[in-house]
């Protein structure tokens, strides 16, 4: 056979393996281009405590989370146990935003679950979210002691992602 | 009937008693007064991707975050933010992928080379395809032999082989 002929075959060959890779790949997953930027500033009312406010700024020198959550959010029941567990475990402050939502049902709905929150706060009309990039709900961040974001996990976390990705991270982060 | 005038009375009632409301649903709506302003804010939204239903523009899709999205837009311009503002203010929080057109950067010179550089290869290779065949021997030319036959032939000989 000429070897001309393999050219095409090559390319062919190329053109498929990036077509495979493709079909793995989540297109709802778009990086975030926050990571390794400060964290957007904000100072919203606590949850619980409306008088009180929380904001990055308040948080500054610990390794901490934001996840962001909903009542009306199917997917934040999937992660929340995993949510409760982590609190239990006292490892990080973690941060709820409670990303569009009435106080009501959130209150609700944390008596409901459980309150992995060290503290919430309401982002009412998702303000807040859009300085973060939320673009859906659950989303959870990990902020540095010097307030720059580490890592943005789209969608609810699992098992896998927090004992491989996330855990892992805070501990480094938390040493540094 | 005297329902049906009752009923009537009723729905007249409602109507009236609905009017001024219709009227002042119509003023809360945010209509922009500006028409350059309406017109810019379209323009901006139909470049940005809602990342929502990601093959929508902002201008197109219902979602909630393509509403919020057209707010800020609305409200920046109200504030006096030009184009490149806003878009760089969706960009640092959404990336690049918020744009349906994507930039020209050392990471997308393929996408928007890809194209022209498919062209220029495939005009290359046709190019060298056609000289290689016309510098290709020509045929022999005929042995005395064969000239002969082909004349015979052509003269209607009936082609009967000499030899």
């Amino acid at each position: 056979m000429s070897k001309k002929l393999l050219i095409p075959l090559g390319v062919f060959i190329v053109l498929c393996a990036f077509l495979l890779v493709g079909l793995w790949r989540d297109p709802r997953e778009v990086p975030s281009p926050l990571i390794g930027k400060t964290a957007p500033a904000f100072t919203l009312a606590q949850l619980h405590e409306p008088s009180k406010t929380l904001g990055p700024a308040d948080l500054k020198g610990q390794v901490w989370l934001l996840n962001v959550w909903a009542s009306w959010c199917v997917t934040c029941r999937e992660e929340h146990p995993l949510l409760v567990g982590l609190a239990k475990a006292n490892l990080v402050p973690i941060v709820g935003l409670d990303y569009k939502d009435e106080t009501a049902a959130g209150k609700r709905w944390l008596a409901q679950h459980g309150d992995p929150y060290t503290v919430s706060v309401v982002d009412r009309d998702g303000r807040v979210g859009i300085d973060w990039g939320v673009y859906g709900v659950p989303e959870t961040f990990v902020v540095d002691k010097t307030g720059t974001i580490r890592h943005k996990q789209i969608g609810a976390l699992t098992a896998e992602v927090l004992e491989q990705k996330i855990l892992p991270l805070i501990r480094e982060l938390q040493k540094s | 009937m005297r329902e049906i005038v009752v009923c009537l009375q009723i729905l007249a009632i409602a109507t009236i008693a609905w009017q001024p409301l219709a009227v002042l649903a119509a003023d809360a709506v945010p209509t922009e007064k500006d028409a350059v302003a309406a017109s810019r804010a379209v323009k901006l939204s139909e470049k940005l991707r809602c990342l929502v239903c990601q093959n929508q523009t902002i201008a197109d899709s219902n979602a909630e975050l393509a509403q919020d999205l057209r707010r800020q837009i609305h409200e920046q311009i109200a504030a006096g933010k030009s184009d490149d503002e806003i878009v760089a203010y969706m960009v640092a929080r959404y990336g690049d992928f918020v744009l349906y057109q994507p930039p020209v950067k050392s990471t997308t010179v393929l996408l928007w080379a890809g194209p022209a550089l498919l062209v220029v290869v495939g005009f290359a290779s046709l190019v060298h395809l056609v000289r290689a065949r016309r510098a290709e021997p020509q045929a022999s030319p005929l042995t005395a032999e064969e000239r002969d036959r082909a004349a015979k032939l052509l003269a209607g000989d009936g082609g009967k082989d000499v030899a």
